[in-house]
């Protein structure tokens, strides 16, 4: 019974990262209609900054606040400075330009910081939660973060005209237009949450996979998977999704399948859910007038 | 006297080879009397990138030889080394240019299991040699498929030898479980355990879980090590999830006897992050000495190192394996192409390469000899044991050998 819960909370814990990277994932798509392959690398170099500035004598929260104010800015001036000028460009060119970030980003930091792994310092604090040595409080944090993050976007895009803006801009950029919306600077709002929510994913994760520059890699295969499940256009679709297949995949590999077959069981999520109900789990079908 | 054709070729060949003889040396592509090319193939980016350290040291050596010494036998080297990002196709494409359009003498170091093998036919065919290979599979010392390629450090497979046989003389009643990545590597060690342990070694583990290296993380694979109520855990991974479970064994509270494979026990990547405090008792072996043990701090070598690292590549991070491997195994190919003298043809460098006896170098431990012959592949063969205790491995017990165990 230890071994199980043991392996659920371990599955949570994961499910909580791939959570935070698949809400970057929706929050790009749903104020852009993109899938930015480069959020995983993105939210990586984010982490490198709160490292350095850790590392230069910040406090945690001080550098944690301003790698997310960093990040978003950052954001924004990708958005700006390189996709701009792609806007009317076809969807393959915006592809061939996220991977190139992706790849930047990677070769960047490997510049900068070298490929070695670096510790990242954690706020929470190393002891179990019962001292049972079942569950500790880093994972709780971690959970409790990533459900504290959808909170906010949820409130934000329900409740409040910029976010209602946001998500009228990327459905309609024509109608939105006429309302006066200025779609262009929602689209770079977009990606400047989308990278924040990034850094938060990137610091929180930090801690249990060690930093370089390789740290997202992997983990966006599962981020994206999760965002498929739970519906690529939706934020709480894109938590509950992460959480899914983070414990599915631990559970079924301790299980069922063992542990060699995990990212195959990821994959094969991926493409069933695309197989039998592409707009995931809470997604709403979109119909689209041709 | 009649001309025929023949006895004209004869001449001019007889005249070609007396002019040979009065030059200063003979010569392979690559070689002359003025410089010695050699090719690498490493992975400064990608997925790897760490080990690229060991080319940028050994691009470093190469120029302070130049500059302070007049390079080797008075031939500058010339030294190229390129990125293949850790990619087989695209070390097959550098390999080829390397040994076509550069020209060069000998492909030193290639860094790379997989890489290495989509090279090794090809540069057993161009007769090119592949020399001292980084890698620690165990499948580069076999001179009679392939008489152009030799290994250089311990391999996989003695390594797994040397930890059962260590095992089975100290852990009473064990019951092991075994982490290792899912590839050739992990195969390697897990065949050398194996035969270390004997006939009736399989049934001593109780539990063997692998990862993938796309694995965000290996939690839970050490939670179902832990499940199986091993008392001992064989730690077979790269340092990444090295770090990762040393981490995750001590947080859950795991206590076994741990050995970590050499490749992972790198004071600076994965111990210093994954904590000395989680990390005490684990056992390893080396053939180098830890440059960052005090111990060694009024050791000749060691200093000789800190020097040239100081003076010539102050970037780099000593505390980071490879700036002590690669310069290790840079000193081995110095004696070999020292011992080439003025015929540096490709087959005399491997006749040399093939033919080391007890050569000790710097920085190897004391007992470690560097040892080859036209059937033994494999230059250095032997390991000694080291436990971590504070903040340094600490070696200890006799040199041990695949055989010898």
């Amino acid at each position: 019974m230890d071994f199980f819960v043991q392996q659920l909370v371990a599955g949570l814990t994961s499910g909580a990262i791939y959570a935070c990277v698949a809400l970057g994932l929706v929050m790009i798509f749903v104020s852009t209609d993109h899938i930015n392959f480069a959020q995983g690398e993105m939210a990586m170099f984010a982490t490198y900054l709160a490292w350095a500035m850790i590392n230069a004598g910040f406090e945690y929260w001080i550098a944690f606040g301003l790698t997310i104010l960093i990040s978003f800015a950052g954001g924004l001036f990708i958005q700006r400075v390189i996709l701009k000028p792609l806007e009317t460009a076809p969807v393959l060119s915006l592809v061939v330009c996220f991977i190139a970030l992706l790849s930047i980003f990677n070769a960047l930091a490997g510049m900068i910081w070298s490929y070695t792994i670096k510790q990242f310092p954690t706020p929470f604090p190393a002891r179990d939660l019962f001292g049972n040595g079942l569950v500790s409080v880093q994972q709780i944090g971690i959970v409790g973060v990533t459900l504290l993050m959808l909170g906010i976007l949820t409130v934000f895009f329900r409740y409040t005209t910029l976010g209602l803006a946001m998500r009228a801009a990327a459905q309609n950029a024509t109608s939105a237009r006429m309302m006066g919306i200025r779609v262009s600077w929602m689209l770079a709002l977009g990606w400047g949450l989308a990278a924040a929510i990034g850094a938060v994913a990137g610091m929180l994760v930090a801690p249990i996979v060690f930093l370089d520059p390789n740290m997202m890699t992997g983990i966006l295969v599962y981020g994206f998977a999760g965002a498929l499940v739970g519906g690529i256009g939706n934020p709480l679709g894109a938590v509950v999704g992460g959480f899914i297949v983070g414990v599915l995949e631990n559970l079924v590999g301790s299980y069922i399948i063992g542990n060699e077959l995990k990212l195959t069981f990821a994959l094969a999520i991926v493409i069933g859910v695309l197989l039998i109900k592409p707009a995931g789990l809470f997604g709403r079908v979109v119909v689209r007038r041709v | 006297m009649k001309l025929t054709r023949r006895s004209v070729l004869a001449g001019a060949s007889i005249a070609i080879l007396s002019g040979r003889a009065h030059a200063a040396g003979k010569y392979s592509p690559g070689a002359s009397d003025t410089e010695i090319k050699i090719g690498q193939t490493m992975p400064y980016s990608g997925n790897a990138s760490a080990y690229g350290v060991a080319g940028r040291n050994q691009a470093a050596y190469f120029r302070m030889l130049n500059e302070t010494q007049g390079g080797i036998n008075g031939r500058k080297i010339n030294f190229i080394s390129l990125d293949d990002g850790y990619s087989p196709p695209k070390t097959v494409e550098l390999t080829r240019q390397l040994v076509e359009r550069d020209q060069v003498l000998i492909d030193f170091y290639p860094l790379g299991t997989q890489c290495n093998t989509a090279i090794q036919k090809y540069l057993n065919q161009k007769k090119v040699p592949q020399l001292f290979v980084a890698s620690g599979a165990s499948k580069w010392g076999k001179p009679k498929e392939f008489p152009w390629t030799i290994g250089w450090q311990p391999d996989y497979h003695t390594e797994g030898v040397i930890y059962a046989k260590h095992l089975k003389a100290n852990v009473k009643d064990p019951k092991i479980a075994i982490l290792r990545q899912n590839d050739d590597m992990g195969n390697d060690y897990l065949d050398g355990f194996y035969e270390g342990l004997g006939e009736d070694g399989k049934k001593l583990i109780v539990a063997d879980a692998t990862y993938e290296v796309t694995d965000p993380t290996v939690d839970s694979q050490i939670l179902q090590l832990r499940n199986s109520g091993a008392n001992t855990f064989f730690n077979v991974t790269t340092p990444k999830f090295a770090a990762q479970a040393i981490k995750k064994v001590a947080e859950i509270g795991w206590k076994p006897n741990h050995y970590l494979v050499a490749v992972a026990a790198s004071l600076g990547a994965v111990i210093r992050p994954a904590g000395f405090d989680n990390a005490q008792g684990i056992i390893t072996s080396q053939f180098l000495k830890d440059v960052t043990d005090p111990r060694w701090d009024n050791d000749e070598d060691v200093k000789v190192w800190r020097k040239f690292m100081a003076d010539w590549n102050p970037t780099a991070n000593v505390m980071e394996g490879s700036n002590v491997s690669s310069y290790v195994v840079i000193k081995g190919l110095e004696h070999v192409l020292r011992k080439c003298g003025d015929d540096l043809t490709r087959e005399n460098i491997m006749r040399q390469a093939a033919s080391i006896k007890d050569l000790e170098l710097p920085l190897m431990l004391p007992g470690i000899k560097v040892n080859t012959s036209p059937t033994n592949f494999y230059p250095i063969n032997q390991l000694r044991m080291a436990k971590l205790e504070g903040e340094h491995w600490v070696v200890f017990g006799e040199t041990m050998s695949r055989d010898a165990v």
